[in-house]
């Protein structure tokens, strides 16, 4: 079913921005080129990030920090190995991405660490950023609750990632 | 300021790890090897960032998001009530919550800052409302119809079915989302102003 999402979303918006004589080819070449310059200005981030987190990996850091780690997440039953971007995915964004890609690519991006990685990314923001960006332009200097519900958000996702991974893909 | 922390911080981990067990050739050869594995993350990603932004460029003009605002107006009154009386402020909130939805993050910032700006409290500028919370919830949680750059990493590791984390993705977003908010009513309840 998921199969036919993708195509069927692409050819829908096509034929629904036809319907309202808009130049559908020009709007996805102009958004494409503001895609291409998003991505330019984040490269230099994810080559220090990566780099970062490549020698994390090979320093040994990150299987010393999952051992910690396994404790608290085997009682939750999340896999230790996602110790780290756990840890780095509420502060940011192209550095979760790098610790992401980094795990699928270490243990297969079929496997069961590589695909709770893959949900992890995927169904969770960088939630210090979001706060920091809404309530620095709006003048907002007590956040109250705000960070703890956040992270509640953020922990439950985490969760809910392992549970419906192994759910989906046992 | 604080990813030059981070950043600081990674390192001094990673090199004092290193030397504990022995691993200082391996921590050597990361470091030219992390930054190639950059280089190749942004092309791997870039095929996808371009197709999605384009597509995503299409939705805000076909009217996929105006629907979808339509769709959300029952939900909206009922978690931001605010919105009952103010017109602009339910434009911005769904324009931010569709635009998040649709993966479109650049549209999504403003709409968001700017919803947040009107559910400010007169009388106490300074604090964070108790919609304000939830409107940063619903966005921390990024419940997200197709995570394109996710998908473009497993195509890049040789994944043939990078679609097939959808349900879970979908399922997981619902319920962080679901357990945020639940979060911030009751914390909302307890916790008051000053």
């Amino acid at each position: 079913m998921t199969d036919y999402l993708v195509p069927i979303l692409l050819l829908g918006i096509c034929c629904a921005a036809l319907r309202k004589k808009e130049n559908a080819y020009d709007l996805l070449l102009t958004g494409g080129a503001d895609g291409l310059k998003l991505l330019v200005s984040i490269i230099p981030a994810l080559v220090m990030l990566l780099t970062a987190v490549t020698m994390l990996r090979a320093s040994g850091a990150v299987t010393l920090l999952s051992h910690f780690a396994a404790p608290l997440f085997d009682f939750f039953g999340i896999p230790p190995e996602t110790a780290i971007l756990v840890l780095i995915r509420p502060i940011s964004g192209s550095a979760a991405l790098a610790v992401g890609t980094e795990l699928m690519a270490t243990y297969g991006v079929d496997s069961q660490i590589g695909r709770t990685a893959a949900v992890m990314l995927g169904s969770t923001e960088t939630t210090f950023y979001t706060i920091s960006v809404y309530f620095g332009a709006a003048g907002i200097h007590k956040t109250r609750y705000t960070l703890l519900a956040a992270l509640m958000a953020d922990c439950t996702g985490f969760f809910m990632a392992t549970l419906t991974t192994r759910l989906f893909f046992a | 300021m604080v990813m030059s922390w981070v950043f600081a911080g990674i390192l001094s981990i990673s090199l004092l790890s290193a030397m504990y067990l022995g691993n200082g050739s391996a921590l050597a050869a990361a470091v030219p090897k992390g930054a190639q594995a950059g280089i190749t993350l942004a092309i791997s990603l870039a095929g996808s960032i371009c197709l999605w932004s384009g597509a995503g460029k299409l939705m805000e003009h076909c009217g996929l998001t105006h629907f979808l605002s339509k769709l959300l107006r029952p939900l909206l009154h009922r978690v931001f009530p605010d919105t009952k009386k103010d017109p602009l402020l339910a434009s911005a909130l769904s324009g931010n919550i569709c635009a998040n939805f649709l993966g479109l993050g650049n549209a999504a910032t403003p709409m968001g800052i700017q919803a947040t700006k009107r559910l400010t409290d007169p009388k106490h500028p300074n604090f964070a409302t108790d919609q304000m919370c939830r409107l940063i919830v619903l966005n921390t949680a990024s419940i997200q119809l197709i995570p394109s750059n996710v998908a473009a990493v497993r195509v890049s590791l040789g994944c043939t079915t990078p679609f097939d984390i959808l349900p879970a993705v979908w399922l997981t977003s619902l319920s962080a989302a679901a357990i945020g908010l639940l979060g911030a009513f009751l914390l909302g309840k307890v916790w008051r102003h000053d």
